[in-house]
């Protein structure tokens, strides 16, 4: 059992799972570099003033868009609007969900919950479900049978890998589960992870949801108009996910599975101050694995601190790019292959077990 | 029945922080609140079994270092997702400089 058998079975509950948990890589004891406690006390210090700037600019950037795109429509002269509302509608929500579900974004608790409502409802993701899904992701990042979240699946599939771009498979995932969820059931994975006090939480949401989208259909349809439907719910979902596809993708593709240290399966990678706000610093992405209540804002510092203890960062997303669509390509066929990585002299790789202290 | 134990000394803990203790197998978690009032608990999140001594002190909450979950350390109450059992305190007396928490 110890060796993995090809194909790899992602599911949540199935023989991967099971080798998982049989070889000590489920709820491990993961590398972490040895930064002072101090330190990182003061790096994980809350404040709700960089995150509350950034909402402001976030809110007024859906406003002036959606404002242009809704004044031109339909001439062409509201696509470029569409797609940067798009954007900022399917991609620039992936982190604001993920930054708001760690609770680190903001100092104030309720701050980060109503941001993190509104993102899970722009990207579709249940915001129970998804807690608890991350939650998971957290505890066995990219271990198979265990990570609910791991992106690209091997061997690659080139065409849902592109799809993904148009949030297609994702967007199909997320109109299912919201009329399963609606229904008052989860899927049997999602039982795996989700405890029973927190479900009655999933169907409220999902019914409130379904409401919406139900509105926002008759309204479309009153109206005689797709300019609802372009704005709110499934659409701007798919044709502004792009951006967190080509960033997120950034963060494990064609990197190791099954090992205990994020130094070989998350990759930090240098971008510029457009994509860092659309995407809250999730760039600096070994870092935020390894230390996951340190907030967006401190990244960039937590960054320099973790330097002698990690690889040098991918220069730019397209230089990320060039090591990841070779392996992609190359995991069709040798779904065993991972990119490899080489630490620091003298900074050893975590890759089996240890014993929990 | 008390079984107090010289967890440490109180100069050890900073305002408004939390050290880790280990005695006899068990793991706790000694804490400082910024009113300078010292609290016991286990050591471990009741969530994934992670060291709360890692983890961030602010005012009467602490947060588990790995997936945010957060309890009241006065009182050991889970304060919500992904926590969702509540975590034991101990009692805390002070002697002279040094902390003494009864685990029995």
């Amino acid at each position: 059992m110890d060796e993995a058998i090809y194909p790899r079975d992602y599911s949540m509950l199935g023989r991967d799972a099971k080798r998982a948990e049989e070889l000590g890589l489920s709820k491990a004891q993961w590398y972490a570099a040895p930064i002072s406690r101090a330190r990182i006390k003061e790096l994980m210090k809350r404040s709700d003033g960089p995150a509350i700037r950034d909402t402001l600019i976030w809110f007024a950037s859906f406003f002036i868009t959606a404002g242009f795109a809704i004044y031109f429509y339909p001439s062409w002269w509201s696509v470029p609007f569409f797609l940067s509302y798009g954007v900022l509608y399917g991609s620039s929500t992936d982190s604001r969900w993920h930054e708001c579900g760690h609770g680190t974004a903001f100092k104030t608790r309720w701050m980060n919950d109503v941001v993190y409502h509104i993102a899970c409802f722009m990207i579709m993701r249940p915001p129970t479900v998804w807690r608890w899904s991350h939650t998971r992701h957290h505890t066995d990042t990219i271990i198979v049978g265990r990570d609910p979240e791991i992106a690209i699946q091997r061997p690659t599939k080139i065409w849902g890998v592109i799809g993904g771009y148009f949030s297609v498979g994702q967007t199909k995932a997320a109109v299912k589960s919201l009329f399963i969820h609606a229904a008052g059931r989860l899927t049997d994975e999602e039982l795996t992870y989700v405890p029973e006090m927190e479900r009655s939480r999933v169907y409220f949401v999902a019914r409130i949801w379904l409401a919406i989208h139900l509105a926002v259909i008759a309204i479309a349809l009153f109206m005689h108009s797709f300019l609802p439907v372009l704005l709110v719910g499934p659409l701007p979902c798919m044709y502004g996910a792009w951006v967190y596809v080509l960033t997120g993708i950034t963060q494990h593709g064609g990197l190791a599975e099954d090992v205990l240290d994020h130094r070989l399966n998350s990759r930090t990678v240098m971008m510029n101050p457009i994509l860092r706000f659309i995407y809250w610093n999730m760039n600096y992405h070994v870092e935020h694995h390894m230390f996951p209540m340190v907030p967006y804002h401190q990244l960039p510092k937590l960054y320099e601190e973790m330097k002698p203890y990690t690889l040098p960062a991918n220069t730019s997303v397209i230089d990320a790019y060039r090591e990841i669509i070779p392996a992609l390509l190359r995991q069709i066929k040798d779904p065993s292959y991972a990119i490899p990585r080489k630490l620091p002299d003298g900074v050893a790789p975590m890759t089996e077990p240890i014993a929990a202290e | 029945m008390t079984q107090w134990i010289d967890a440490c000394a109180k100069d050890d803990v900073a305002e408004e922080d939390v050290i880790r203790f280990d005695h006899a197998g068990q793991t706790f978690a000694i804490y400082r609140s910024p009113d300078n009032k010292f609290y016991a608990t286990d050591g471990l999140c009741t969530h994934e079994k992670i060291h709360l001594a890692d983890g961030l002190v602010m005012d009467n909450i602490i947060e588990c270092p790995k997936h945010n979950g957060r309890f009241d350390y006065t009182t050991g109450a889970a304060k919500g997702a992904p926590v969702c059992v509540n975590i034991k305190t101990y009692p805390v007396k002070l002697e002279g400089a040094r902390v003494f928490i009864n685990i029995a």
